[in-house]
Formats: structure tokens, sequence, C-alpha cells
């Protein structure tokens, strides 16, 4: 019998359906049609996963994995803009994000190993809206815009605060992520991340950061912070941008009274949780402490993209 | 040919060429006509009394196969040493996962959703998950007092001691529950025809074990069993016990529907439903005069075995005689303990009770060196035991093992001293704090006690009608180099090429019992045998004039066609002989516990970023004392791989519990170190040669699990000054006592 | 060209083309069927192996139009047209390539059930990186584990194989 054979997996295929329509045009005007059944599919990283454990509950799938529209990455003159369809090797072999958003590159090389980047995308990356979504504190500190995408046509919002609670977002149930775009301009800042987890790769995060920042005078010069923009992941239900550390530290010199009192404010300003991976006093702990190490580091000689 | 053509060179592995094209078969790569798939419906309380199974109505259950505790036509136990584990619980359950019915199904889909539409309503019973709730009965759950086992060690007069100490140090140290993780989960194939009985294929260890535990389970004779073990993809002892287990059931599934019935374990049932390494909590006192040297101690040292006793009595022993590691002990008592949980029984991996000792006593080692003021070398190295020397057990050691130089040569190797130094500057600057840790340590290989005799191994080498010859064994090829390491001690004792010899698959219709592939004995022992055996076929030949003393391969395949063409076989088996003055008594548990022992100093590095509290291996120094490499890439790769897993056992892999019942059941969740994470593991030998081993060969395969975790926090607590007495270690446990300022 | 047509559009199987190892193969299959298991049952193809069935393992790896993936997170329907190469495409007959012999003069294989997606993984660095760095090596293998060797004999086995194509191309 056809498509019976043996699996060890612990769902059924026969129960499941999955379309691939051939244009973006095509999988709106069916999201549109059906607003909520059908559940879009890009390289399946995330929701083949839940799929294998018997755990995924949504029955009808549309494929996006070879939709042109949303591939390709545009560098014009001021802004880069990645297709919602773009790998994260793509990304990590893009000149031009190499180069101007390193944030952006070292989280696509350290989501998963190699085979997994080569599936996985940055948009499926947004809309599974994992707390410990590896590129998202990235995105955050460079406050990307989302360009969406529905039979209505496309609105473009800005990626800070699109997440308005766990798994929650500012997209509307017939709308595709089409694209992001990346302002250009961060040459002179500071760019910093690092991601803590229990192995050195293929490891779900237990504190992710990212973090921009740019001294009056520049680097080394000692001067005040005249830009600073600070991100975390799992350390609430959804990625955060640290605006009240960023408040206290915009306009001063990086003194260990700034580092001290940044920390006490990281601390207020997250809601870490005991989970399986780690504990909540652990993740307060280590986040105050990469906070500290990226102020000390745009205090001192620090590093220039 | 007088110098040694093939033993020590690095041959191809025999089966080698089909693992690098894809083409070896292992159990899910097979498939049988008419073939069903079986599923195990399981408990999901810890401990209880089953009030009732109902079965969802919207299944067609008249097409699935349904056996219960109803249906197992022998004994209702798993028989292995006790009997005390059902196949099936019937009436109560006593562990998360244990297996109550099973079902079987052409579709395995459908399969899967019945598992699921099986309803069973439980009395949920108190159940205890801790030693201490154990020892403190907080509740009974096997036996008069939750105890399958103690040891009692006692050597000289350890009362007298206290009061000549001029230092008592004491400490407690625990390891957790690891998971074996060979890559391929457990999977059988069963079976059944009124003639021939039940077959089972599988990915196992133990073909001789599934077969005795079949025969009790199916009330089936011998020789209407049948055990094959097909390829296998990982063991580490996972496999030792457990596919009696999932043989049992699927042998079930196949007698009552007639049917081949396959069933394959997915990672979420393999790991929350079999075995792992016992949970250990060591207690030692020790009485140490100032100079470091020790006058004696007291050791508790306690296992927890999980629900039912399986392997814990033998785990237990290992763990019991390894407890004093590579030191003289004048005097000494150990008190060794294994109770029960309500927890999956924990069961063999890699070591077997000594790396849970061993982790202990290295750790106490160094506690020893700070109480009396010398340096972790100069403690270790003033008492080691020496050659003349008596273990624990009152085991002299005959061999000229020079224990101090093994620690010189292995300093030097990791350039301990140059390293501390720059560290000791070093880790003034930034949070990133570097540190070194010895672990010095001895493994017996081979059955413990008169393990071996009881065995009674048997082995055979037959010669093959087109004049190649074949090696018979219930040894079984899971990665670890049997086939090829048998392969070459057969061809060297022929004066064959290496292509010339081959092993037959283990198949318990056609091999003898050479005993459980466990224990590190296949190369010592089994390999000895077979080196008899080979030589018993030549003798045979040269006896009848077939062949001369000295001869070329192309004579001896025409001696071996002529000869079976005459006689119809040409076959010599080999039969395991107790050593002449090894001396072991049960009782008293003392004596000569192994036929030899290995002995090994590893060096660890490690750097602690105090930022993120992680601590990682940076380099990684394993010299070990193993009697004679016989083939030199195939035992680098076993000590590199052991290293890993004892790297793994360290800093990354906990199993986290609730309730009994695993909760990190997925690779995702449980960590093993990638590529990524290891550091270059360097991997020294040196060979004194073994008169028990084949060709001087001392047992290596679980050696290398007994160093890495102390060396580790060894090197955690040179780095950090704070001490740590528990692995895993994890960077939350890191911070925990960083934060609090000072010891746990 | 339709690279799958199918029944019924919303339900039901439907036919998926592809290639594997440079034969064209057609194969009738539900959509959301994984191409671990097309693979493995559907075209007798068993090198690629499930060791965990979440992409964790990288034992199901394939290179799927010449890049690495895990055939266990892949639906077929994705695999329409794709162009895949096995384990069992890497040899030339016979004549196995620079990698497998490595792997076997290395040690890189103990049990063997990881080697099949190691050696696509090391095949994909090479691919991508005919020299690697032991850091390059160690990265470029990261999603695939392996319980037995501690990775050491893989390293030795990708210099070596590495090696031996630099000098096959001087």
């Amino acid at each position: 019998m056809p498509g019976q054979k043996d699996s060890r997996m612990r769902s059924d295929p026969a129960d499941y359906e999955l379309i691939a329509p051939s244009t973006l045009q095509a999988v709106i005007a069916l999201l549109a049609s059906e607003p909520g059944k059908w559940v879009p599919i890009a390289g399946g990283t995330d929701l083949m996963v839940l799929y294998g454990a018997g755990k995924l509950p949504a029955r009808k799938l549309v494929s996006i994995w070879n939709l042109a529209e949303l591939r390709g990455i545009e560098v014009g003159a001021h802004e880069i803009t990645i297709g919602a369809g773009c790998t994260y090797t793509e990304m990590r072999e893009h000149d031009g994000i190499a180069r101007e958003f390193p944030l952006l590159a070292s989280a696509a090389a350290w989501t998963g190993g190699i085979a997994n980047q080569n599936r996985g995308t940055v948009g499926g990356n947004i809309a599974n809206a994992s707390p410990a979504a590896d590129s998202l504190p990235a995105l955050l500190v460079y406050e990307a815009e989302l360009i969406l995408v529905s039979v209505r046509g496309e609105r473009r919002v800005p990626y800070v605060g699109f997440h308005t609670g766990y798994k929650k977002m500012n997209l509307d149930s017939d709308e595709l992520i089409r694209a992001i775009s990346l302002r250009r301009g961060f040459s002179g800042y500071l760019h910093y991340s690092r991601k803590v987890g229990l192995r050195n790769a293929q490891a779900i995060s237990k504190v992710c950061i990212a973090a921009l920042g740019r001294l009056k005078g520049g680097a080394g010069s000692g001067g005040t912070i005249e830009d600073v923009r600070i991100a975390l992941g799992s350390v609430a239900p959804v990625p955060i941008r640290l605006s009240n550390v960023e408040r206290i530290a915009m306009g001063k010199s990086v003194e260990p009274d700034l580092v001290r009192l940044a920390r006490k404010t990281v601390t207020a300003e997250i809601q870490p949780i005991d989970d399986i991976r780690s504990t909540a006093r652990y993740r307060a702990a280590v986040a105050g402490n990469l906070v500290a190490e990226f102020l000390q580091q745009l205090g001192g000689s620090g590093k220039t993209a | 040919m007088a110098a040694e053509n093939i033993i020590g060179k690095s041959v191809p592995r025999k089966e080698g060429r089909d693992k690098v094209t894809g083409a070896a078969r292992y159990i899910d790569d097979i498939a049988m006509p008419g073939m069903l798939y079986g599923a195990t419906v399981r408990s999901q309380v810890a401990r209880g009394v089953i009030k009732q199974i109902s079965f969802d109505p919207q299944i067609e259950w008249d097409t699935f196969v349904l056996v219960t505790a109803k249906d197992i036509p022998g004994k209702n136990c798993i028989a292995l040493i006790g009997d005390d584990q059902p196949c099936l619980a019937e009436g109560k359950v006593n562990h998360p996962e244990e297996p109550i019915l099973l079902l079987a199904h052409s579709n395995p889909h459908l399969l899967r959703k019945a598992v699921d539409g099986v309803w069973i309503e439980y009395e949920s019973l108190p159940a205890i998950f801790s030693i201490e709730d154990s020892e403190r009965r907080t509740q009974t759950i096997w036996g008069d007092d939750n105890t399958f086992k103690t040891f009692l060690i006692e050597k000289g007069d350890v009362d007298s001691v206290w009061t000549k100490a001029d230092h008592i140090v004491e400490g407690e140290y625990t390891t957790g529950a690891q998971e074996q993780l060979y890559i391929e989960n457990n999977g059988v194939i069963a079976a059944f025809d009124r003639e021939q009985g039940i077959t089972v294929w599988g990915s196992l260890q133990c073909p001789y074990y599934v077969h005795k535990a079949l025969m009790a389970l199916c009330n089936l004779p011998a020789e209407k069993v049948r055990v094959v073990q097909v390829e296998t993809g990982g063991a580490f002892g996972g496999k030792e016990d457990y596919p009696s287990m999932i043989a049992g059931h699927a042998a079930l599934l196949a007698m009552k529907s007639g049917r081949p019935v396959k069933i394959i374990y997915d990672r979420l049932e393999d790991m929350t439903a079999t075995t792992k390494r016992h949970p250990s909590r060591t207690r030692h006192r020790t009485a140490v005069s100032k100079d470091g040297t020790i006058l004696g101690g007291e050791i508790d040292f306690t296992i927890d075995g999980g629900a039912y006793a399986t392997l814990s009595s033998v785990v237990l022993s290992r763990g019991t005689i390894h407890a004093g590691g590579p030191y003289y002990w004048p005097n000494v008592r150990i008190r060794g303990k294994a109770v029960a949980t309500n927890a999956p029984p924990h069961g063999a991996f890699r070591g077997f009770g000594a790396p849970q000792s061993l982790f202990a006593m290295e750790r106490h080692m160094d506690r020893i060196a700070q109480v009396v003021g010398l340096s972790a070398v100069e403690v270790r190295r003033r008492n080691f035991l020496k050659p003349g020397q008596t273990t624990t057990t009152e085991q002299t050691i005959r061999e000229e093992i020079d224990l101090g130089k093994l620690l010189d040569r292995a300093l030097e190797l990791s350039d301990y001293d140059a390293k501390r130094a720059r560290f000791a500057q070093g880790n003034e600057a930034g949070p990133v704090k570097k540190g070194m840790g010895i672990a010095a340590f001895l493994h017996g290989a081979g059955f413990t006690g008169s393990g071996e005799r009881y065995l009674a191994s048997v082995v055979a080498v037959e010669g093959c009608v087109d004049g190649s010859v074949s090696v018979l064994v219930s040894s079984t090829e899971f990665g670890q180099g049997t086939n090829t390491v048998l392969c070459q001690i057969a061809a060297e004792a022929l004066d064959l090429p290496y292509e010339d010899v081959r092993i037959a698959q283990p198949d318990t219709n056609q091999v003898p019992n050479s005993g459980p592939t466990v224990a590190s004995r296949t190369v010592m022992v089994v390999g000895s045998l077979v080196r008899s055996a080979a030589v018993g076929i030549k003798q045979t030949l040269i006896a009848n004039g077939s062949l001369g003393v000295s001869y070329s391969p192309e004579e001896f395949r025409a001696a071996c066609r002529r000869h079976i063409a005459e006689h119809g076989q040409l076959r010599s088996l080999a039969r395991y002989e107790p050593p002449e003055g090894v001396f072991w008594d049960d009782q008293k548990y003392r004596g000569e516990a192994y036929a030899t022992f290995a002995w090994a100093v590893y060096i660890a590095q490690v750097a602690v970023d105090l930022s993120t509290y992680s601590a990682r291996v940076e380099d990684f120094v394993a010299l070990q004392e193993v009697g004679r490499v016989l083939h030199p890439v195939l035992a680098k790769g076993q000590i590199a791989g052991g290293v890993a897993q004892g790297i793994g056992f360290a800093l990354y892999e906990k199993v986290v519990w609730q309730n009994g019942r695993m909760q990190n059941g997925q690779m995702t969740n449980y960590i093993m170190p990638t590529s990524a994470d290891l550091p270059p593991i360097r991997v020294f030998f040196e060979e004194m040669g073994n008169v028990h081993g084949a060709y001087g060969a001392k047992g290596i395969g679980e050696l290398p699990m007994d160093g890495p975790a102390p060396a580790i926090v060894n090197a955690i607590e040179d780095a950090i000054g704070t001490r740590f007495d528990s692995v895993p270690l994890l960077p939350e446990d890191i911070f925990e006592a960083v934060c609090a300022g000072g010891e746990r | 060209m339709s690279r799958y047509s199918s029944d019924n559009q919303a339900h039901g199987t439907c036919e998926i083309s592809f290639t594997v190892n440079g034969k064209q193969e057609t194969v009738r299959i539900f959509p959301m069927a994984r191409l671990l298991d097309v693979l493995r049952q559907e075209l007798e193809l068993t090198g690629a192996k499930e060791g965990c069935g979440e992409g964790e393992c990288g034992s199901c790896s394939v290179l799927m139009d010449g890049k690495l993936v895990n055939s266990c997170l892949i639906p077929a329907l994705q695999a329409a047209g794709a162009s895949l190469t096995t384990i069992e495409g890497i040899a030339e007959g016979t004549q196995l390539s620079a990698m497998q012999t490595a792997f076997l003069e290395c040690g890189g294989a103990q049990c063997g059930i990881c080697t099949p997606g190691m050696i696509l993984s090391a095949c994909h660095l090479l691919s991508k990186k005919p020299e690697p760095s032991l850091e390059e090596i160690r990265e470029g293998l990261a999603g695939n584990l392996c319980r037995c060797t501690g990775y050491m004999q893989i390293f030795e086995a990708v210099v070596q194989a590495a090696r031996g194509n630099a000098g096959a191309k001087r």
C-alpha cells in the first residue's frame, strides 16, 4: 500500500496535507481563502521536529520553501533587504551581511549545524518566535523592518515590538513575512554578541545577547555613549531590548559605576525562568555578566565593524 | 615466520568497507515478508496498582495483536541473575515506562495511535527516587529493606588507625545517571514457527544472554531458540541486558501472531525506558599520616539500581573492588551497597561501577593533598601501589608496574608544571581561569573473581571448504573492533594473511558461547582462546602430516581443503581454563579479583569562563599501560571515544528526573559533546605485556571511562579554587558555588 | 515540467520525482512523508539512518542539490525535482572515494551508524573548503554526532582526504 510503509516517527503522513503552490500570489490567496487553516512551512527545521514528535497541531501545510519571491538578498544604497526565505547559510555567505551586520551572520553561524543552517530561514526564525531564537536579538538591535504581505498588499512594520507575547505577533492570520529590511549605517559601532548554550554547537541558548554601541569621539576615545542597543534572548517570553539599560547608559561614560548600575537594571528588566535547560538565577547572572562585558568592551579599546 | 606480521599492525577493519559505503545492515535496515511492527504500552506512573485497562472504542482492536502477561508461556521474567524483573507488569508497576502490554500491527502509524488508545487507570502508590529515601525506607519497594546487594571488603585492622592518624580526611562524592546514547536505538525482529521455535535478530551485545532469557520466557528448550546479532550501531553496555527485554516482547508478539515482528524504539522511548549508568554516592573517611601516606580508611559505596535488581550486584562488585584506586591501603573497610528506587532499572555502561567509585577516590586524593599540604602529584606518588604490594582485596601486584614513572610521563606529555605556572599568572587577568587536574587509576579486565570460570567460555576456529579460516565466537562487534582483532589473532597464530580469516556472524545456532561482550574481556580472554583454537587446527594438520611445521598460505589452504574433503570438517575448540595460582574468595571478597589490571594516568587542562560559569576541556592527555597494543588505530580510537564519553559524564550529560521519569529524553536536551566541544585527546600507551591475555594484551574498552571526570573536576578546582564533589558539573552548578562564595 | 503530480491536490498521495545518485526516481508517496523514510523504504537506500528524528544527530544527512541537509526534517514534497546524493552514491562503482578510504585507514568508522552522514558531511565541507583548518573541520562536522570515536580519527580522515585531493590535483 503506497505511503504506508515503515517509519519511526510519531505522526502519520496520511493525516497531513502539504501543497506547494509555485507563486507567492497563489500562497497568499490560499491563506486569505481559508484563514488560520494553512500553516506555511519553509525549511521545516522547527515544524518537522514537532511533526516527528507527534506534536504538530496543524494538519494543512503550505510549502513556501521554493518561492523565488522570498529568496535573495538585495543591497540597496541605504538598506539591505533579505528575503524571508533566505537560509542561515545564505546569510552567512553574503559579503554585505558579514561585513555590515556581523551579529546576524554570527547568529546564523551558531544556529544548529550546517545541515540545519542550509534549511532554516530567517523568516521561519521570526515566525516560530521561540524566545531562544538565535537571530532575533540581532534583528532587534539592528532595528530591522519586516515587510509583510497578504492579499491586501504589503506593509512594513518595525521588528521591535513585533512580538507581543509568547508566540504572539503582529502578523495577521493570512499574512506572510516576505522580507527583512536592515538599514545600513552601523560602521563605527561596536557589534557584540554571545550565545551561551550547553555546548559549542547545536545548542538551544540559555542566554543570548546582541548589542551595538557607539561612543562620541569614536572607539577608544573615552567619550560618552552616543548610541547603545542591547537585546537578549531566552530571558523573557520574547526576545527583548533592554530599553531601561539603554536609557541609563545613554550619554554616560563607561565607568565602573555605570556598569554596576547597568547590571542591576538588567536584573530588573528581565524575566528568566527555570526550565529543562537552565535556571532563572543562572540566566540572570549571566545576562548581567554579558551586558557588563559589552559595556567594558565599548568603553575600552573595543572592536568596530 | 617468527616476527609478528599482523599483531601490532592497523589492519583494515573487517566490516569497514560496508560501513563506509552504507552497505552495512543494521536491524532497522532489514524487513521480512509479512512482518508486523510491535510497540509497548508503558506505565505512566512510578509506582502503583493497575486498576483498569480499557481500550479506545474508536480503534479496530481486532486488527491488532495484543499480548499481556497472561500470554507468557513460560516465566514472566527477564532471566538474568535474579528473576525479579517482569517481562510485562502484572497488577502492579514499579517504575515509569515499565512495560505492561504489547501491540502489533502491519501499519506502524496505526500502531502508534493504538498505543495512545490504551487507557490505564492506576492507583498511585508513594514512590522513592533517591538513595537516601531508599535507605531511610520511606517506602519499602523491594525485598525487606530496598537492598539488592551488599559487599564487604576488609583488610588489616581499620579500627586501629584513627588514633594513629595525623589527619582524618572525609568526603562525600556523587555521580548522576548517564545515558549510553548509542546512535542506533534498540531494535529486534522476532519470528516464530512451531518447528524451529523462536528466532530473534537484533542490535545486541550478548546473544547467549538473550537466548537464556527467551528459553525461560517462552518455555522453549535451547535448540528451539536462536539469537542472531546483526550489525550494531553502538552499545557501551546499554545493549548488554536490555535486549533480552525487547527480544522477549517481540518474541511474544511473534508467537501470538505467527508473523515476524519488528520492534524498534525511537530516541524518546529508548532514553526514557531503557538502562542508564547507576547513580552513586561514595563516602570516604581516611586516616592519613603527616607525610601524606594513607594509613587506612573506610569507604561506603552506594549505587541506585532502579526498580529491579538486574545487573546491579555485578556493577556494585566492580565499583566496590575499584573503590581504593591504584593506591596501597594497609587497612581498609569498603562497604558496597545497591539499593532500589522507582526508576527504570539502571544497567551496564562502560566502566560498570568503576567510573563512579574512581571518581570519588581521585577527588578524595586531591582533598587529602590539600589537608596534608602536599601537591596533587606528590600525594599520589607516595601512595601508589608497588609490585609486591597487595590491593584492597589482597591481590598481590605481580607485574613490574611503576606508577610513579607513568605519572612522570603523563606530567611531561601534558606540560603540567609549566602550564600551571603560566596559569597561576594568567588567571589574575580576565574572567577565564585555567587549571590542570590529574586522575590515576586502574581497571581490572575480564570478569571479576570466579566469573570467567563460571562463564566457561568456548571458542571454535574452523577451516572452510575454500581453504579460508573462520572464527566462531559469540563475541559481538559494535564498533570496538571485535571482528578485526579476533581475526588478526587467528591469522597471526596460523601464519596466514589477515584476508584469509573471517569471523562468523554471532548466531547461537552456529557459534559456541564465548561469553558476553562485556567487561573488556574480548581481546584478552576470548582472544586468548581464539589463539589456542587456531593453533589447534594447525596442530591437527601438522599431526596428520598434511602440513609441515612451516608452511605457506597456499599450502595451508590446500591442506585445509584436503582435510575437509576427507574428514568432513576441520574444527578446533578451545575452552577457558582459569590460570594457575589465581584464587578468589567469593564470601570474603578477597583474593585475585582480576587476572590483570591496566593502569593509567590522565591529565586534563580546563578553562573556566567566569562570565558564563562554563568549563571546557582544552587539552587532554590519556596515558595508559595496556599490556600490548594489538591494533594501534583501534586502540587509540577506543581510548579517544571513552575519554569523550567521560568528558560528557563530567560536564555535559545530565539526566533530568521528575518522579522517576527522564524529562530530557531527546538529543536536543540530553547533551553529548559535538566535534566542536572536545579538546585534542592525546592518547599514549605503555606496553608491559600480560601473561593472561592474547599476545600480551589487556582489556582496554572500559578503562578510558574512569579517568576524565575526576581529572576534569580536579582541574576545575585548580582553576577557580572551588570544590565540587559531584558530576555532572554544569555551569549552573559552578555559578551557584562561585556566587555562594565557596564550597559545595 | 511538473516535478510532482497529484491525484487530489489536498488529500492523499502524489507522485514525486527526483534524482538520487544520478538516477531518476519517481515515487508515489504522501507529501508529508519524510525524505528519510522515502529513501529508506521506497528506494531501499538504507545508508541514511534515523538516530534522533529531530535533526540533532545528523545520521540522516544527505546532499540535496549539493547542500547538506537532515533528511528526517524534509517533507518529501519539498524534494521534488531535487538532485540527491546519499552514501550509496559516493563510491564510483567499486572504487571508494578518497574520503571513504581515509575513514577506513584512519579509524573514522567504529560502529558505523553515524558514518554515512559523517562522510557526506565531510564531503560537503571539502566541497566548500578544500583545505579546511582543524577549526573549520570541527565546525563543519558539529551537526553529526559520533558516540564511538571522540571525533579525533574522523578529523584525521578529513585531513587525509583533503591532502589526497590536493595531491591528486597537482
